[in-house]
Order: structure tokens, then sequence, then C-alpha cells
């Protein structure tokens, strides 16, 4: 019978806030710390409240498991700073492991790591911003911590995630801008041409389902499928005009273009609505593959990866963001991309500095080892030139330099996740028979419901 | 000394004979062994469960910065669009679970206690208490390959179903039902064992008089043994009301695998955790759990009273 009660009791134990609410009162009882939060601060010279200054003392540094080489790349650089390293899930899908930690910590007073990695752009958001009376955690990083010139050296437009009232409070790894890769081979084999605009593309998608049926263009089964084909096509879905304000606007003709795209090419079947990174979609779709637009990291993650699609070196292209008609500029949108924050608590600014300037810029990491296609734009170069000796692709990769600096700037970064927002209204919509141009009200209502939880004012 | 008169020395006797083991009758020097068994137990009670709840009473009723906040809290978080949804989520997981363990678990468990050779009664127990050793994350983990039709061992019955993909299994109108299958799952094999050993409590005499009474099996567990293990249902109920109601890491996990599909504010206690961590609203998810509080035990009272969990015999 013991055993039944504990089995019954433990499988929700773990979970029950009181517990956590009740650890965050223990900690705050073993602190004897109630407030502030700012350990012995004064304010600083880089426009923040500085804890007392020990450059000799070690930095915690927290990364998700593929940053690992970066740490291991600075530690063999520079074997006189001395790091430990903490890894953890990198707030992967949605879950929010770095803001939750660092809520804990604010309220024991104590504990924050002095460099983390995250692989959400919505963290700027919150950690540039004081709550409940406690100090923001991302240290300010233009007001003299980060050299001029190497916040300078960035692409364009690279630290607009991490800028929150034109202070820039994190420094971007890499990029994730969205461009067209496609199968050279296929195409050829096929016949057709590459499209040059979403109309063109479309008109191509419903040529594959009855020539070809089988074949896809894309697909639309994961959570950043807005932010490849809304984003892409301007609608106003998540214009965050301030720290706290929003405009929610589905109801405009780049929305509805971009939908009835998605619609009518999800309905004949070249665009299903399958993630990317499902045992489905490498089953049914390997050497099926004929376009996809998505992000740079789609190159690693999917296409040169024997765990996906596998596609032979040679056969993959790329290219530049399709405009839609009578636009004469094309936009596009962006899907992660990790940024570095260095804590405003940190005890050992300089170390931390260092460290972050290391792995978003020196060779050994970014153009040697780094998976995606790195922010800091002279690394980008050596990184794209690596890339294009390596012969693995069918073209040049020029198209992802021009994409970078095209990503639409009526998109924004606030605290809530428009991911998690799509996956939860539309996803189960589209599965359940719906059209996406129907649900747009609805996604504006949820995108509004969300903002306005969360503390935004909705225009 | 002067001795007490005869009657009321009599009566001191009596009352003794009639409590012999009263605190004062314990002899000298004896530690007091059962303050020491329920001290630690006390005392993680304490630090666990009293105070955090008192913590929670506190938030609830405060501001951010500590201000008296009345009712306020209350308010916003039963006003919050997920609020309503959130509960109308549990409320459905709860009634399909209860039903589905109450009706399976006894029906279960007298079916075991029939099975008269020895070593199939131990062997099916055994394989009913099996799943319940699998038991938190580890389980939705193992059903996250079930409920995906490209990798589940039952993945033809999903496409009878109808289900070709994974998405099509975690539509929010199959969640409860999903939910209340892998909470059946993984804790109905252990309320089987208890039930059997309820049942072995039935007399036998009583079994026997009513058989020579002309009464077959289904009228003997109808009549006898389901009145008798009245009292074990209730505090089944009330045991499980008390996990159900806390519902999060079915849908917290499924939410991850499932790229936010299934949504993170699904349960009533993953909405406490949003305003919590999300949103750093310690006040807002103190509110929600207070709420969670007063319902089970309100719940666990009905059933209480209902199953005559505290009648003595």
């Amino acid at each position: 019978m013991v055993g039944i009660h504990n089995v019954v009791r433990s499988r929700r134990r773990a979970a029950l806030t009181a517990a956590a609410l009740g650890v965050a009162s223990v900690l705050l009882a073993l602190t004897g710390c109630s407030s502030g939060g700012s350990t012995g601060s004064s304010n600083g010279s880089y426009g923040f409240p500085e804890a007392k200054q020990d450059t000799s003392s070690r930095i915690t540094v927290w990364v998700d498991a593929d940053r690992q080489a970066a740490v291991k790349a600075f530690e063999k650089d520079n074997p006189e700073t001395k790091i430990k390293v903490v890894t953890y899930d990198g707030s992967a899908n949605g879950s929010n492991s770095f803001k939750t930690k660092m809520q804990l910590f604010d309220r024991a007073g104590s504990g924050w790591p002095d460099v983390v990695f995250s692989s959400q752009n919505t963290d700027a958001a919150w950690a540039s911003q004081k709550t409940a009376g406690k100090q923001a955690f991302a240290a300010v990083l233009d007001k003299g911590l980060v050299p001029k010139t190497i916040l300078d050296g960035f692409a364009e437009g690279a630290l607009n995630p991490c800028t929150v009232e034109g202070q820039v409070y994190c420094l971007r790894n890499d990029l994730a801008q969205a461009v067209l890769w496609y199968n050279k081979s296929l195409m050829d084999k096929f016949g057709y041409t590459l499209p040059t605009t979403w109309e063109d593309y479309q008109a191509l998608g419903e040529k594959v389902a009855k020539e070809h049926p089988g074949y896809i263009v894309g697909t639309a089964g994961d959570a950043w499928t807005p932010e490849v084909f809304m984003w892409g096509s301007k609608c106003q879905a998540n214009d965050i005009t301030g720290p706290r304000t929003v405009t929610v606007n589905t109801d405009t003709t780049e929305c509805k273009r971009a939908a009835t795209l998605l619609d009518t090419l999800r309905e004949n079947g070249t665009v299903p609505v399958v993630s990317v990174f499902t045992p489905e979609f490498v089953k049914k779709y390997t050497g099926k593959v004929l376009m996809m637009p998505g992000p740079a990291w789609y190159a690693g993650a999917i296409f040169n990866n024997p765990q996906s699609l596998n596609v032979p070196a040679g056969q993959l292209g790329v290219a530049a963001p399709l405009p839609w008609n009578g636009e004469d500029k094309a936009v596009t949108g962006n899907v992660g991309g990790g940024t570095w924050f260095i804590s405003s608590h940190s005890k050992n600014l300089k170390a931390a500095e260092k460290f972050v300037q290391y792995v978003t810029t020196a060779d050994a990491y970014q153009v040697e080892l780094a998976p995606g296609y790195p922010a800091y734009a002279e690394a980008a170069q050596k990184w794209v030139a690596k890339q294009d000796a390596s012969k693995y692709y069918a073209t040049p990769l020029q198209p992802i330099v021009t994409a970078a600096s095209q990503i639409w700037d009526g998109w924004g970064y606030g605290i809530f996740s428009q991911e998690a927002i799509w996956a939860k209204t539309i996803t189960p919509g589209v599965t359940a028979g719906k059209t996406i141009v129907d649900m747009l009200p609805a996604w504006q209502q949820a995108i509004e419901n969300q903002a306005k939880v969360d503390g935004y004012t909705v225009k | 000394m002067a001795l007490a008169p005869v009657s009321d020395r009599l009566a001191a006797d009596a009352t003794s004979r009639r409590r012999p083991v009263r605190p004062q009758g314990r002899a000298p020097g004896r530690v007091p062994i059962g303050y020491l068994f329920v001290s630690l137990y006390t005392l993680l009670a304490l630090a666990f469960g009293i105070l955090p709840a008192v913590y929670a009473v506190f938030l609830a009723f405060t501001k951010v910065d500590g201000g008296f906040a009345g009712f306020d809290n209350f308010v916003k978080v039963v006003t919050d669009f997920r609020f309503v949804p959130a509960v109308l989520h549990v409320t459905f997981y709860l009634v399909i679970w209860l039903i589905m363990l109450v009706v399976f678990v006894v029906v279960l468990a007298l079916i075991v206690h029939a099975v008269k050779v020895r070593w199939a009664g131990t062997a099916l127990r055994f394989v009913y208490y099996l799943p319940g050793a699998l038991a938190g994350a580890s389980s939705v983990l193992l059903w996250l390959f079930v409920l995906d039709p490209t990798a589940s061992p039952v993945s033809g019955l999903l496409r009878l179903m109808g289900m070709n993909s994974f998405v099509q299994v975690i539509q929010p109108g199959n969640l409860p039902a999903i939910f209340a299958i892998i909470a059946f799952w993984t804790g109905a094999g252990g309320w089987i064992v208890i039930m059997y050993g309820a049942l072995n409590n039935v007399s036998s005499d009583v079994i026997e008089a009513a058989r020579i009474d002309g009464a077959n099996a289904v009228q003997i567990a109808l009549r006898i043994q389901l009145p008798m293990l009245r009292k074990w249902i209730a505090y089944m109920g009330v045991m499980s009301l008390a996990a159900g109601t806390q519902l999060f890491v079915e849908p917290q996990l499924l939410s991850q695998a499932s790229n936010a599909v299934v949504p993170n504010d699904y349960s009533v206690n993953q909405l406490a955790y949003q305003y919590a961590f999300q949103q750093n609203d310690f006040n807002g998810a103190a509110a929600i759990s207070l709420i969670l509080l007063l319902v089970a035990l309100l719940l666990s009272w009905v059933f209480v009273t209902r199953g005559g969990l505290f009648e003595k015999e």
C-alpha cells in the first residue's frame, strides 16, 4: 500500500507549483535576502548596477549541447580563463528553462550564471526588463562592455532580436534567415525553372501535384511556418512597436495571400503539414523534396544530415528569398538563430565579455566548427567560402548572404512565442480540415489574447 | 496516608481495566518512540506541504510589491482567457479517468479474485501491476511512441481509427481520453492489487453463506463484495482526484514533444506554472494553486462523506 501512495503522489508532486513556490520560499529564507536581487550593487560604468568585480573568479557558462564545441574552442585558446560549464536544454521548444531558472535566482538573490546561450529570440524582451522590482538579468552590452568595433562587425540587422529600446542586450551567435532551398538535380530532371516570385512558386507547386505527385515544394508542419511564409509576406501579425506594445493585423492582403498559397499547396499535397523533425517526414520525403523555403540552418540540420534527408553532394541549390508580384524587393523571415547573454549580476564581467566575444567572432569556432551561418559578418564571409569550397552545394551560397540583410523589420521580437500560438491555434485546425484563410481571425484573436496576458498593449 | 473508600478504589480499578493503555500508564523510562517515527514526516510535511501552502495563501492575497491585494489576484486569474478552457480540460479528463478507474479496477480485481488457479491469479496480478512500475515522466515518454502512428507498435489500430499522423492523434478533442488512458495504465495496477487485498478481507463465511443461499458469482459481487469495497473505492477516488486535479506532467511533455501543438497552458496546474515562470507573476500562480486546493478539498469531502471513509465498523 505504501507503494501505491508513492506511485500516485510522486507522479505529480514534482510538478506542483506549490512545491516550486516552497523551494523559492526556502531559498529566500536561506539566503536571508528578500529585496533587491543585485549583489552589492553600485551603478557601474557600463550602464547597469554592477556586482563587486573579481577578475580572477571563475565564470559559469550555460550552453545547449550543440554549443559545447564553442566552449571547448574557447578553453583551448584561453586556458587562463576558468570556466564552469552547465549544459541545459537551451530553451528548445519553448520549455522556458532559461527564464524559469533566472526568476528563481532573482527570488533567491543569488545563483545566476555569468553567460547564457539561448536559442529563442524572445529572450531579450524579458531579460532586458526589470521585473517585480528585480534588476534585469541581461547586461547592457553597447555602453562600453563590448567594444563598438565588435558590435559594428555584426551583419546588418543581426542584433535586432537583441535590441530593446535602442540598447543591445545580447550578441547573436548565428542567423536564421529564410531562403529557398531546392534540389537542382531534380529540377533539371523534371525540366522546371526556378520560380522568381511567390506566385510562380505556387504555380509550380500546382504543376508538381499533377505531374509528379509525391514530390513536395515545402512543409507547413512546424511551429515556424508563420515565420517562413507569413513573415516573408509582410503579414503584420507580430509588429512589436515598443517594449510592451504590439500591432496585430491579420486581415490584410499580405496575410491572406500567404495563407491562400499555403492552403492551395497543402490541399494538393505539395506542402504537407508534417514537421521536418519527425520520422514520418524522413520516411516519406527522402529524395522527394523539390524545393523548400526555410532557414539557413536547414542545410546542416535537414539536407546534409545522414539522420534526415541526407541529400548527396552536388544536388542542393539555394536561391534568394522570393518577392511577391508587383513588389520590387523581396523580404524574408527569420527562424531562430542563437543569442549569447552576459549576466548583469556577473562578478567577472571582463571574463564573461571575453568569452562571449570569442564564441561569436573567433574563426576557431564560428568558421571552423559552427554548423549555422555566423552572425558576425567577417566570420560569415569565411564560413560561406568554406562551405562553397566543400563542393557540397550545387550552387554558390551568395543568396544566403543576400538574405541576411533582407529580414523584414515589421515582425519583431516580443516576449511571447508566435511559434507556440501558431502551433496550438492553426496546426490542429488545419489537421481537422479547416483552411488557414478561414482561421486568420482566430489566429489574430489568439495573438491578442496572449499579448494581453503578457502585459502588452495591442493596437 | 488515609485509604480511599472501597467504592472509589473499585471504580478506579474498573477504569484502568477498561482503558489499559493510557499514556500515563506507560512504564517509567520508556522512550515515546512513536513521536520519533512521525517526527521526520512532520518536519518534511511542514517544510514542503504546510509552509508552501501558507506562503501561497500569503502570495495570493498580496500584490507584487507586497501590499494587500484582496481578491484581485483571484479575479485576474479567473477572468484570464485560458482559465475556463483549462478547468474544462481537467474536468473532462477527470470524469473519463475516474469512471474508467473505478469501473475497470473493481471489475478486474473481482475477476482476479475469482480466479481459483493459484499461478494464474499471481500472474494476472503481476501483469496488471507491471505498467505501474513505469511511472511519471518515463511512462509519458513511452506513450509518445505509442501515440505516433509512424513509430507505434499499434499503428494499425491508430490508422483504423483514421489517425495517420501524430498531430491527428493529439487533436484537442482526443486529449482528455489520451491523458485518461495514460493515467489509467500507469496507476490502475497498484489499485487492483489493493482492491484484491480488500476482497481478501471479506469474510469467507459471508461468501459461503451467500453461496448456500443460492447466489451466483455476479450476485455475490454485486450484493456482497461491492458494498464491502465501498470504503476502498472512496479511498481510491480521493487519492486519484487529488492526483488528477494536478494534471501536469502528461500535457507538459506532450506539449514539448509536439512542438507546442498541445498547448503549454492545457491544465490548471500548467496555467499556474505559466503565471509563475512565463509571466513572473507568483501572486497569480498562488491564487490558481489555492483555487485548485479548495476544489480538491471540496470534492474529497464529498467522496469521504459519501464513501463512509471514516466510519467505524
